[in-house]
């Protein structure tokens, strides 16, 4: 029963619709972000949550590993690409890949988040060398590394197939993949922001290629620039399409655009609220995605903390390095201990718990041997 | 979780709704299980009844701590420093004025003007410093708490009414909220053993009410404090707004713990923040206006408060110096401030001490 608080709401028909059980539309999705009662909409998608994941809030150990920042691109929200011989432009050969994660072995890590800038030079062995050498150094991490992007780009490098290109990913140790380059699907947006970027139905071809070759992946929505709300609705229900047929994304983390040292720095931060109603009508339309990610890095703790409320069932992880939030303004620490994240969220009334990459929990016992 | 429901929770529920006052058995129903979303919703239809207009108000002011010494030693409390101590500073009149002129520059109307308890400083140091801002400076000064009038009571041996009439004689217009911590002697004992009491505390701003002083009350939580005593804290506010009406405005935030003698004390982030904040609201049914907290939640946190039961984003402090002595706090400008405002669908104005409009 809807308390009465929330009866008199202009979304109460859709609390009730989504209490029912029933599939949200694209119409629906665009009054849930209209609405101004931030409350009811929490209570809805924290209704979904938590019939969904209960009361738990995951978390994880991981690194992230931007081994170059160096791209053929220049979207106009990023503040993490340079060019070629531009001043504070890096690559990383594999061996220092491995020098950069050589302190956390033995330190019970569960992943390793690797992405980068879309490099013009740099050989597909190269990618496919650092995940040999990353799996054999650490066995017992998962690998979650290139956006559909990079993923489009070696293809058009090498000439081979989706299905060959990943094939050959997973055969040298890719888990899975990250949910980056999403940005958002409208031609419209696209267009102005990252034109020559992959476009919509390269990255939906990627993640399908991905899931049938039993490859999980994420899906991001990066929303607080240009877009619309209709725009807004209209990515995440053709990532819903996807699912319907694949199955294969994991979870779903709307990420807020970060308004310095780039191109649409005048646009200013998109709010807290902003932040919490993109997590919840994340949570009521994508009612076959089984996660949804409040990512802290981006979002800040505390209203990462908050979003645990606001639909969210995990925070990410200890992270330790992060390049490309922080070179957008981010003032969000790199990292963050687990003894605080534990904290972050049983303050917020949630069970923390440490998962891997595939949101297994992680017992005492695997603690001791990874 | 949605926490489970009782009774005592339903009916503390139905008298928010309905705007009725609620029992201090209530309040505490609420903070310690009452439904985030519905705390939230139930504060928000609250400040809207209160200010219906879609209106988010700020004021232009900036902090000036005048000394930093201090002999009350507060264990929550980074900024302070022994009195001999190579650290220990008074702003001369030059500096002062220095400050205010800056302020007047960008639009500024109003200082916090506050100390440490400084041992040897007597009232006409304080009255010649009132004096000399009043005679050159066009501008409304909040200054002071109640623990700084007592200490300057004690210093002088005369009665807190006489220090407050002296100071009010040489400028002070009205006198922050600061020092009320957590009104609940249990908890000042560990914090604070050697600040004014909880009644003293609660004496003289009903003693600066008297002498028609208009007065804010504040609340730092997160500490030593369980959430039931923090509606016991409400509740001796609310007494006293019964008795007087001497509050203009309610402020809560979250105590900082670095480099304070509480360091090893785990932080709050804002989902108590929020929720504490929300019951303030419903609680506190005859203080009109709540400022949000951004310098310790940050700007995304008090946008939200903004739907939450908050209707003021409090003053642009230009400079802070005591809570971000205890670590990491944020900054805001004035268009930072309009800006998230009116990101968040209200429109700003900027106010008085008094919560008027005044030009921009």
């Amino acid at each position: 029963m809807i308390p009465a608080v929330f009866r008199d709401s202009d979304i109460a028909d859709l609390i009730e619709k989504s209490l029912a059980g029933e599939r949200l539309t694209a119409e629906d999705g665009v009054r849930l972000f209209e609405t101004r009662d931030l409350a009811a909409l929490g209570w809805a998608a924290n209704r979904v949550r938590e019939s969904r994941n209960g009361n738990l809030a995951y978390y994880l150990k991981n690194r992230h590993i931007n081994y170059s920042n160096i791209c053929k691109y220049d979207c106009m929200f990023c503040s993490f690409y340079r060019k070629r011989g531009q001043e504070g432009a890096w690559e990383w050969s594999v061996e220092q890949v491995l020098e950069h994660v050589a302190p956390f072995t033995g330190s019970g890590l569960k992943e390793f988040h690797i992405v980068g800038g879309v490099h013009p030079d740099l050989e597909f062995d190269y990618y496919l060398e650092m995940l040999r050498a990353l799996k054999r150094a650490h066995p017992g991490v998962a690998i979650k590394a290139f956006t559909a992007i990079e993923v489009a780009y070696f293809s058009e490098k090498t000439g081979l197939d989706l299905p060959d290109v990943l094939s050959r990913l997973k055969e040298a140790g890719l888990d899975m993949l990250p949910g980056g380059g999403a940005e958002v699907f409208s031609d419209r947006v696209r267009y102005k922001v990252c034109r020559k970027k992959a476009d919509a139905d390269r990255w939906f071809e990627v993640h399908a290629a991905a899931h049938a070759l039993s490859i999980p992946t994420n899906a991001t929505m990066l929303y607080g620039h240009i877009e619309t709300v209709e725009e807004r609705v209209d990515h995440i229900l053709r990532l819903r399409e996807l699912q319907d047929r694949t199955h294969g994304l994991m979870s779903y983390i709307p990420l807020a655009y970060h308004p310095s040292n780039n191109r649409l720095a005048k646009l200013g931060a998109p709010t807290g609220v902003d932040a919490l109603s993109n997590v919840a009508v994340g949570r009521l339309l994508l009612d076959n995605v089984d996660h949804v990610k409040a990512y802290w890095i981006m979002l800040g703790i505390k209203t990462a903390q908050l979003a645990l409320a606001w639909g969210a069932d995990d925070i990410d992880g200890t992270v330790t390095w992060e390049r490309i939030y922080h070179m957008a303004g981010a003032k969000t620490p790199e990292g963050m201990d687990e003894e605080r994240l534990r904290r972050v969220i049983a303050e917020a009334g949630r069970e923390p718990v440490e998962r891997d990459a595939f949101y297994n929990r992680v017992t005492a016992a695997e603690e001791v041997v990874a | 979780m949605t926490k489970h429901t009782s009774p005592a929770l339903e009916r503390a529920y139905a008298k928010a709704y309905a705007h009725e006052r609620l029992t201090r058995d209530e309040g505490v129903s609420l903070i310690e299980s009452g439904d985030t979303h519905q705390l939230c919703a139930l504060a928000h239809r609250r400040r809207m009844h209160l200010h219906p207009g879609p209106v988010v108000t700020y004021i232009v002011e900036r902090n000036i701590n005048y000394t930093n010494a201090c002999v009350t030693y507060c264990r929550f409390c980074a900024f302070y420093r022994k009195p001999g101590h190579g650290e220990v500073y008074v702003l001369s009149h030059e500096e002062l004025g220095r400050k205010i002129e800056e302020l007047l520059e960008v639009g500024g109307i109003q200082i916090l003007l506050q100390g440490g308890h400084h041992p040897d400083l007597p009232l006409s140091w304080y009255e010649e410093m009132l004096r000399f801002v009043k005679r050159n400076y066009p501008i409304h000064v909040h200054g002071f708490s109640a623990p700084e009038i007592e200490h300057i009571a004690k210093v002088e041996a005369i009665p807190v009414r006489a220090v407050l009439e002296r100071l009010r004689e040489a400028g002070l217009d009205t006198m922050p909220g600061a020092g009320g911590e957590m009104l609940v002697d249990r908890v000042r004992k560990i914090i604070a053993p050697l600040k004014t009491t909880t009644r003293a505390w609660l004496d003289i701003h009903r003693t600066a009410h008297g002498i028609g002083m208009r007065t804010t009350a504040t609340m730092m939580f997160g500490h030593a404090e369980t959430p039931a005593e923090r509606v016991e804290h409400f509740d001796s506010i609310r007494t006293l707004q019964d008795e007087t009406g001497g509050f203009t405005a309610f402020i809560l935030w979250t105590f900082q713990p670095e480099h304070t003698a509480l360091y090893r004390m785990e932080k709050l982030e804002s989902h108590e923040y929020l929720r504490t904040a929300a019951v303030a609201r419903l609680y506190l049914d005859n203080v009109a206006n709540l400022q949000a907290s951004w310098v310790t939640q940050g700007p995304r946190v008090a946008e939200i408060s903004l739907r939450c039961g908050i209707n003021d984003m409090g003053s642009t402090m230009l400079e802070e110096n005591v809570v971000s002595a205890a670590g990491t706090t944020y900054a805001m400008n004035a268009a930072e401030i309009e800006h998230s405002i009116r990101a968040v669908g209200f429109t700003p104005r900027r106010r008085n001490v008094y919560y008027e409009e005044v030009a921009a």
